[in-house]
């Protein structure tokens, strides 16, 4: 009696907590779209980069979250992805090669490669030590980066024109760089939703739980976490490329462990496992670091205090707070 | 006797000076329920984890159905038709009963590269996973997260999990692990109904179930069967009564 009881209340809190999401992700797209027409009032350029820049990093995020809350894969590396991406469409445009298409081709291409290459090789190992050698593959990446004189080395280098689509200048307006990227967001958006429900995704899923049951139904988890790890990857090289065009600018600071670490804690502070928590979570943490840095010189005295709050009080980061809260609501 | 769908034949395996199993052979034929019994530390869970892949062994035989499997990565033993269950629960906690069930299935037919399609929304697996947990009686709690299910539930649902790879034989370690009066009837139920549909090697402590249970029985001490036969003659054979029972028997006196 009493564990049907509890049945009962499990099912129900996770299907509430499920309508939740859907509730959030909806109004935060609807927000989105509707954000360069609030922003006419006040300093629209600013708005419209910033905003935009978030929505870069949450493709980034949500990528990460792919892996690590459907796959418990933690990759320390994923920035090298994002840097794979801009890099892609920084060189091909210095040579001239301005098509969108033809740059995201490459870009993703390049991350494919590497991401099997080197997740064939982590995936042989677990936790820690998958960690770090995600974090040695991308400082591989970083100071390759670094050596590239060609391409501007450690300074980097300007993109001479943003990228078009169909030789049409699509993203020489911000405008027209903002609804890409809310796009882009949406696609990978709905693409990751399908996976995670899909049978690749349940295999995924299973795998977190308990590698050796999966094993014992027939299941080499190993490849289904190696093709996750790709198409994260190359989910996060879509970020570098849209980030190229944003920023202008390609350098291997886009590659370097600091960005993953940020990256980990954007996808942590929204809330893993649920996708749309990394999104949330991607651009608050960006939109607090622009707030703080407004405040004082000294607002990652701040800022880092508070993410470890989160971490500590806020289980579930700002999704499981959410569902908290509404739980106590609806109670 | 008809030919043997499993056998074992001299497999052995050793931590070190320590040998854990000791050329251990042994045969099970279609249908029937071979029970390995044994003092604890004789070494039963190391073998159920050599037959089915999670331990390599040192030297020695496997064969399913007349093919060598012995080199064999488990999962590939699962397609062949060889499935186990755990002495200590391994379920998906996470996912609810039916879900267990139905990624079981899903291992088996077709393709799980498949990136769109909701699967839990597979009316053919669903089904399939439904009738395994009718078979085990756990088709009321389908819908249950696994973890929230009692004990004797989650041991059903193990032997539900092993049914739905669809596999010639079984591989039961202790399925009766940690179960109260009630639950052990009702997994005991189970296996009868079981019985003669698979090959079944059985390794359980409780004597009452296995002695009704089993066609034959070995019993392994220290790595090595000293004896195999009909429960009748185990439960008179004056090694075994020595080695086993007869400690079992002196500590259900004390």
């Amino acid at each position: 009696m009493s564990a049907a009881g509890t049945d009962i209340a499990v099912t129900a809190k996770a299907r509430q907590a499920v309508g939740g999401r859907e509730r959030a992700i909806i109004a935060t797209f609807v927000l989105l779209a509707l954000a360069p027409i609030a922003a006419q009032a006040g300093p629209q350029g600013y708005i419209i980069d910033l905003i935009t820049r978030m929505m870069i990093f949450a493709i980034a995020a949500l990528s990460l979250d792919l892996i690590l809350g459907y796959g418990a894969m933690v990759s320390f590396g994923h920035a090298a992805f994002i840097g794979l991406g801009a890099y892609a469409v920084g060189i091909l445009a210095s040579h001239g090669v301005t098509d969108f298409v033809v740059q995201l081709a490459a870009a993703l291409a390049a991350a494919a490669v590497f991401a099997f290459v080197t997740g064939a090789l982590s995936l042989r190992t677990k936790g820690v030590y998958f960690i770090m050698i995600t974090l040695a593959f991308s400082q591989m990446l970083f100071f390759f980066g670094v050596s590239l004189s060609a391409y501007g080395g450690d300074d980097g280098l300007s993109l001479p024109e943003r990228s078009r689509l169909f030789g049409l200048p699509l993203f020489s307006s911000d405008k027209g760089l903002f609804y890409a990227t809310l796009a882009c967001l949406i696609g990978c958006y709905l693409l990751c939703r399908a996976i995670v429900a899909s049978r690749f995704g349940r295999v995924l899923r299973g795998a977190r739980e308990n590698p050796v049951r999966m094993t014992a139904i027939g299941f080499s988890p190993y490849r289904f976490q190696l093709v996750a790890y790709v198409i994260s990857g190359m989910m996060a090289a879509l970020a570098g490329a849209l980030l190229a065009n944003q920023t202008g600018f390609v350098s291997p600071a886009y590659m370097s462990w600091q960005r993953s670490g940020e990256l980990l804690a954007m996808t942590i502070f929204g809330g893993v496992g649920t996708l749309v928590g990394p999104i949330i979570g991607a651009m608050a943490f960006l939109a607090l670091e622009e707030w703080l840095a407004g405040l004082t010189e000294h607002w990652k005295m701040i800022f880092g205090p508070l993410l470890v709050c989160v971490v500590l009080f806020a289980r579930g980061g700002i999704m499981g707070l959410a569902a908290r809260i509404g739980g106590k609501r609806d109670g | 006797m008809a030919e043997a769908l499993l056998s074992v034949d001299g497999l052995c395996k050793a931590y070190g000076a320590l040998t854990v199993s000791d050329n251990v052979s042994f045969e099970v034929a279609p249908g029937e329920l071979h029970a390995l019994i044994g003092p604890n530390g004789a070494g039963k869970t190391t073998l159920i984890h050599q037959l089915s892949g999670l331990l390599r062994s040192d030297s020695g035989h496997v064969r399913l159905g007349g093919e060598d499997i012995t080199r064999l990565p488990m999962a590939e033993r699962v397609h062949r038709g060889l499935a186990r269950s755990f002495q200590i629960t391994s379920i998906l906690p996470g996912f609810s009963a039916l879900e267990n069930v139905a990624l079981a299935a899903q291992a088996r037919s077709g393709s799980s590269f498949r990136f769109f399609a909701n699967a839990a929304r597979e009316d053919d697996l669903n089904a399939q996973a439904m009738e395994s947990l009718r078979t085990v009686g756990l088709q009321g709690r389908a819908s249950t997260p696994a973890g929230v299910l009692s004990h004797g539930e989650k041991r059903l649902l193990e032997l539900a999990i092993a049914l739905a790879t669809a596999p010639k034989a079984l591989l039961l370690d202790e399925p009766l692990a940690g179960t109260g009066k009630e639950e052990s009837q009702s997994v005991t139920a189970t296996l009868r109904q079981l019985k003669g549909r698979f090959a079944i090697v059985l390794i359980e402590h409780d004597m009452e179930a296995v002695f009704a249970l089993a066609d034959r029985v070995s019993v392994l001490v220290y790595g090595k069967i000293i004896a195999t036969g009909t429960p009748e003659q185990i439960r008179n054979d004056p090694a075994v009564r020595e080695a086993y029972l007869g400690e079992e028997g002196e500590a259900a006196h004390a």
